[in-house]
């Protein structure tokens, strides 16, 4: 069907639009009302004085009418069914469709488009060692260097007679690689670690929101005053780039502000002085629940507790939501925690207040108090199964206590090697 | 006289380490360290073995691997390819080109020795 053959598919829509009956506009125009049925389901040609007339009644250019829906929208959508597997679209009348119904037609084509971006975005983050030249280039030039120094360190340990002067030549050498290949290494880890990123681009509202607690330290001060407008605060974040983002940061920000109104801040100093960091107590004091304690303390240990104090919260299915990491327990960004954390134990016994000694896996095995405990969340109705959200308090602990339990941040970085709860194999363990 | 191997590479240590073993090991080695004029450097050469780094500065190890698959005198020559990728798709570029065989970064010397020895040997 060719496109000029749908002026009466527009006619039709252009006319609801309009909230004309048939009968209206075809007498308006001198002309039958089965007539202008005819037209309207592109079964008669429709063209010259006509087409000015009923345009004229029904206020549009005619050209509206005879041109319709842009070619581009109609080759986005014929890419949109092409790419389809499972749906088979009516292809022989997307002329109609994106004539009938453009803002339908323009949604999915919408949709297409971003299928495709975020189809690469994906695929530039998968193989990252093919599209991003920056780290490509990065782990050639260690992988050299790696090269030279394995080589040159392999001649100096096998080769049994070796000339003072070739010794002193490859030891030069040696030395060289190495710092080049410490300055690599060091380059490449400021590069993952820091903006440029390719994954920068694809964050999460719940990862906007993150950045922007840890932007101002977890602390708003001024937002726990009464007359502190949080929606604006919130629109003028730059972190928080879409209306979810903004409207999950509000909903953190309220909580944050009413846990500041049960527990403020002086009185927190005080108990904090008085019962010490003893989650239990301080919600007995002040009356409220240990989740409240929880986010209370995370955000106040920074300046009230010689050291940080970290947070994190999740839902029943494990998903990782308020996340205020601390140095020595890494939380995962993108992938699923451990299992061992005292945080996904706590979802196995709701209102049960857990406390364990954990010992972070890697290089420092640093040791950490957990306190977790899962609440539930809404109103509790009968014969109504609630719906929970654990919390789980990670403090630095001092004192070394044996036997505690290791605890990993995610498989693919945690070097354990014995772990019924491994989900798969580290990169760590068997090598990128 | 032994065997002479071309080694074309562009990290100096790496040259003067692979250089070192080979001589040791009783070849003959002569160097070259940019991708622009390797293929005359090998025609004029001929060296028995060719070794050759995939990122060399002016033209990939790739590209004058299938230059040289191409010209009468190089066809069958042996071909040790030296990458710092061990992915699939690098290894199926080399062999595509023409590559008699693939080590990947780090090696270590007994693997280039091993390497060399069968790969002229046979």
């Amino acid at each position: 069907m060719s496109r000029d053959t749908l002026t009466g598919s527009r006619i039709r829509e252009r006319r609801a639009m309009a909230g004309f009956r048939q009968a209206d506009l075809a007498r308006q125009v001198g002309i039958s009302a089965s007539y202008l049925n005819l037209i309207e389901h592109n079964r008669r040609r429709i063209g010259g004085k006509l087409l000015v007339n009923i345009a004229t009644v029904l206020g549009v250019e005619p050209s509206l009418l005879s041109e319709g829906a842009e070619a581009a929208l109609i080759s986005t959508l014929r890419e949109a069914a092409a790419d389809s597997v499972a749906v088979q679209p009516e292809l022989d009348r997307v002329d109609e469709f994106a004539g009938r119904f453009p803002g339908w037609a323009e949604l999915i084509a919408d949709g297409h488009r971003r299928i495709g971006t975020l189809e690469r975005t994906a695929a530039t983050l998968t193989d990252r060692l093919t599209h991003d030249p920056h780290l490509a280039t990065s782990m050639h030039e260690m992988l050299t260097m790696v090269t030279a120094i394995r080589s040159t360190a392999g001649i100096l340990a096998d080769t049994k007679e070796i000339e003072p002067e070739w010794r002193n030549r490859f030891h030069r050498n040696i030395n060289e690689d190495s710092q080049r290949l410490a300055e690599s290494s060091q380059r490449l880890v400021e590069y993952l670690d820091g903006a440029g990123d390719a994954g920068a681009a694809l964050t999460s509202p719940m990862e906007e929101v993150e950045m922007m607690l840890a932007a101002h330290d977890y602390r708003f001060p001024h937002l726990e005053e009464d007359g502190e407008d949080i929606d604006a605060f919130a629109a003028a974040q730059p972190q928080l780039t879409t209306q979810e983002a903004r409207a999950a940061a509000t909903v953190t920000l309220k909580q944050l502000r009413s846990d500041a109104r049960k527990m403020p801040r002086p009185e927190v100093a005080k108990a904090l002085e008085e019962v010490g960091l003893d989650p239990a107590m301080l919600a007995q004091r002040f009356r409220v629940s240990v989740a409240v304690v929880f986010r209370r303390i995370a955000v106040l240990s920074d300046d009230l507790l010689p050291e940080p104090v970290g947070i994190v919260m999740c839902d029943s299915s494990g998903t990782l939501m308020l996340r205020k990491p601390i140095e020595g327990f890494p939380l995962p960004r993108f992938s699923a925690a451990c299992p061992k954390w005292p945080l996904f134990q706590s979802l196995t016994r709701p209102m049960r207040p857990i406390r364990r000694v954990v010992t972070a896996t890697g290089r420092e095995s640093k040791q950490f108090t957990c306190y977790a405990i899962a609440e539930a969340i809404g109103l509790l109705q009968f014969n109504e199964d609630p719906l929970y959200r654990a919390y789980m308090l990670v403090v630095p602990s001092d004192i070394a206590v044996q036997g505690a339990q290791e605890v990993g941040s995610t498989c693919r970085v945690c070097p354990s090697t014995d772990c019924h709860g491994r989900r798969e194999p580290s990169i760590l363990v068997d090598g990128i | 006289m032994g065997k002479r191997v071309l080694l074309i590479e562009d990290e100096p240590n790496i040259i003067e380490a692979i250089s070192f073993i080979l001589s040791r090991d009783g070849w003959s080695v002569s160097t070259h360290s940019n991708g622009h004029d390797a293929v005359d450097v090998v025609k004029e050469s001929t060296p028995d073995l060719l070794i050759l780094d995939v990122m060399l500065p002016g033209k990939s190890g790739f590209d004058i691997l299938k230059e040289l698959r191409e010209t009468t005198s190089a066809e069958t020559l042996p071909v040790l390819m030296l990458t710092a990728r061990g992915q699939k798709a690098d290894r199926e570029m080399a062999e595509r080109a023409g590559a008699s065989r693939f080590m990947t970064k780090p090696f270590s010397n007994s693997e280039v020795l091993d390497a060399v020895r069968e790969l002229v040997g046979s």
